[in-house]
C-alpha cells in the first residue's frame, strides 16, 4: 500500500509538479476554447452544404465528411505536423492541431447537425417561406433552433470528445496537460503527475458526463 | 522541381511506398487484430455491467455508475499513457498492446454499459410485469423480453461509438505499438519521405470508409420513427 501511494498518490511530487501540470491545465482549456468552436464552424458549413446545396455539392460535403471520420484524429495530425514540413510547407503544432480539428471534430458537427436538419420536418421550411421569410431567415430562425435542440445528446456529448482530444495535441509537444504530466514524469521518475493529471480531467469532465447521461437517457426513452 | 513534382515525389512517391508496403502491411494486421480484440471485450464488458446493473443493487451501481463515468471522461490517451507508464512502477509491466488494448477496452466498457443501460430502460416498465406474471424469472424476463427489444434500439449508437473507439488504436503509436500509424511513422523515419504516412491514411481509409459506410447504413436501418 505504501509503495503504491509513493508511486501513484506521491503528495510530494504532486506540490513539486504543481506549478507545470497548473499551466499544462489552463493550457487544455485554451485549446479547447479554440478547438471547440473551430470544429462548430466547420461542421455549420458542412451540415448546410450537405443539406441545402446542389446535388454534387451535397454528394462532395458527404464525401468530406465520411472521409475525415475514417481518419483517426492522430494520424491525421501526424501528418500535418511531420508530413506537410517535407512538401515545404511547416504549419507548426498549433497550425497542425486547428486545421486537424476544424477538418475532424468538424466532420462529426457536421454529420450530428445535418441529422438535426434532417429532423425538422420539410413542411415547417414551405411554411416558413409562405409567411415571406427568405430561405436563410427559415434556416436561422426555423429549422437550425430545432434541429440543435433536436440533437442536444449528441452536440454535449461531441464537444466532450473534442475536450478529451486536446490530449492527442501532447504527441506534437504542445504543453497541454497530459504533456507536462509526462514531463514531470520523466523529472521525478514517478507516476503521480500522470495520475494527478488523470483526476484533473476527470473532475473537469465529469459534470459534462453526468449532463450527457441525462440527456441521453431523456432521448432513449422518450423514442 | 516544380511544385507538382515535389508533391509527388514527397507524398505520392511510388518507390517509398512500394518498400514500405508490407511494413505497413503488417501494421493493418496489428490494427485489425487490436480493434477485434477491444471490441468483442469491451461489448461484452459493458453489457455484462449493464444486466449486472439491473438487479438494482444500490452500492453496487454506485461502482458501476462511477466505473462508467470515469471511462467516459478519461481521455483514452491519458489511460494508455498512466497504465503504460505508471504501472512498470508498480512493478507490473505491460507491453504497449497490451495497455492500449485494456485502456480502449475499459473505455468501450463504459460507453456501451451506458447505450445498453439507456436501452434497458427504455423498455416500458409494464412489459417486465407482464412477462413476470406470466411466471417467467427476473433473468427469463431480461433474456427474452427485455434485452432483444433493447439491443436493437442501441445498435446505432453502438455501432458509431465502437467505431471512434477503434479509431482510437492509432494512440498505441504514442507507446511505441507498430500498428498502421506507428508502423508508417517508423517508415517516413527511414526513408525520409512522408509516402509512407500517405500509405498509413491510406490503410485506414481502406479499413474504416466501408465501417463508416455501414454504421450510416445501420442508422437509417435501425432508425425508430418517431
Amino acid at each position: 500500500m505504501d509503495d503504491f501511494l509513493t508511486a501513484f498518490l506521491n503528495v510530494e511530487i504532486v506540490r513539486e509538479a504543481w506549478p507545470i501540470l497548473w499551466q499544462g491545465f489552463l493550457y487544455t482549456l485554451a485549446l479547447s476554447a479554440i478547438t471547440v468552436p473551430l470544429g462548430m464552424v466547420g461542421g455549420v458549413i458542412l451540415a448546410l452544404l450537405s443539406t441545402a446545396g446542389p446535388r454534387g455539392i451535397r454528394w462532395a460535403a458527404a464525401a468530406w465528411t465520411d472521409l475525415f471520420r475514417a481518419i483517426p484524429p492522430l494520424v491525421l495530425l501526424v501528418f500535418l505536423y511531420a508530413g506537410l514540413p517535407f512538401a515545404g510547407l511547416d504549419v507548426g503544432a498549433w497550425g497542425a492541431v486547428a486545421i486537424g480539428f476544424f477538418l475532424n471534430t468538424g466532420a462529426y458537427y457536421g454529420e450530428v447537425l445535418r441529422a438535426g436538419i434532417g429532423s425538422v420536418p420539410r413542411g415547417q421550411v414551405e411554411a416558413a417561406r409562405s409567411t415571406g421569410l427568405s430561405q436563410a431567415q427559415a434556416l436561422a430562425h426555423v429549422v437550425l433552433p430545432q434541429a440543435v435542440r433536436n440533437v442536444l445528446p449528441d452536440l454535449v456529448s461531441n464537444t466532450l470528445e473534442v475536450v478529451k482530444l486536446t490530449s492527442i495535441a501532447s504527441v506534437v509537444a504542445l504543453p497541454e496537460l497530459l504533456f507536462q504530466a509526462r514531463q514531470a514524469q520523466n523529472a521525478t521518475y514517478n507516476a503521480t503527475p500522470i495520475v494527478a493529471a488523470a483526476i484533473a480531467y476527470f473532475l473537469l469532465l465529469w459534470p459534462l458526463v453526468r449532463l450527457i447521461s441525462r440527456l441521453e437517457n431523456k432521448a432513449m426513452a422518450g423514442r | 522541381m516544380s511544385g507538382l513534382e515535389n508533391f509527388l515525389f514527397s507524398f505520392f512517391n511510388l518507390k517509398v511506398m512500394a518498400t514500405y508496403l508490407p511494413l505497413v502491411a503488417q501494421g493493418l494486421a496489428l490494427t485489425v487484430l487490436l480493434a477485434l480484440l477491444i471490441v468483442v471485450a469491451g461489448l461484452a464488458l459493458g453489457l455484462a455491467l449493464a444486466v449486472l446493473r439491473s438487479f438494482g443493487i444500490r452500492p453496487l451501481n454506485w461502482l458501476i455508475i462511477f466505473t462508467v463515468d470515469l471511462f467516459r471522461a478519461l481521455p483514452p490517451l491519458v489511460i494508455i499513457v498512466l497504465l503504460f507508464f505508471g504501472l512498470p512502477t508498480l512493478g507490473i509491466g505491460l507491453s504497449g498492446f497490451a495497455a492500449t488494448w485494456l485502456s480502449l477496452t475499459l473505455v468501450l466498457m463504459a460507453f456501451s454499459e451506458e447505450i445498453y443501460w439507456a436501452g434497458i430502460t427504455a423498455v416500458p416498465k409494464g412489459q417486465w410485469e407482464a412477462a413476470r406474471s406470466t411466471g417467467l424469472s427476473f433473468l427469463q424476463t431480461l433474456r427474452m423480453v427485455v434485452l432483444p427489444q433493447a439491443l436493437r434500439i442501441t445498435i446505432p449508437p453502438l455501432t458509431n461509438r465502437t467505431i471512434a473507439i477503434t479509431k482510437g488504436t492509432a494512440l498505441g503509436s504514442v507507446v511505441g505499438v507498430a500498428e498502421i500509424l506507428g508502423a508508417s511513422q517508423s517508415a517516413m523515419s527511414f526513408s525520409a519521405n512522408p509516402s509512407a504516412l500517405t500509405l498509413g491514411a491510406i490503410a485506414y481509409l481502406v479499413l474504416f470508409i466501408p465501417v463508416v459506410a455501414l454504421g450510416r447504413w445501420i442508422e437509417t436501418r435501425f432508425a425508430w420513427k418517431r
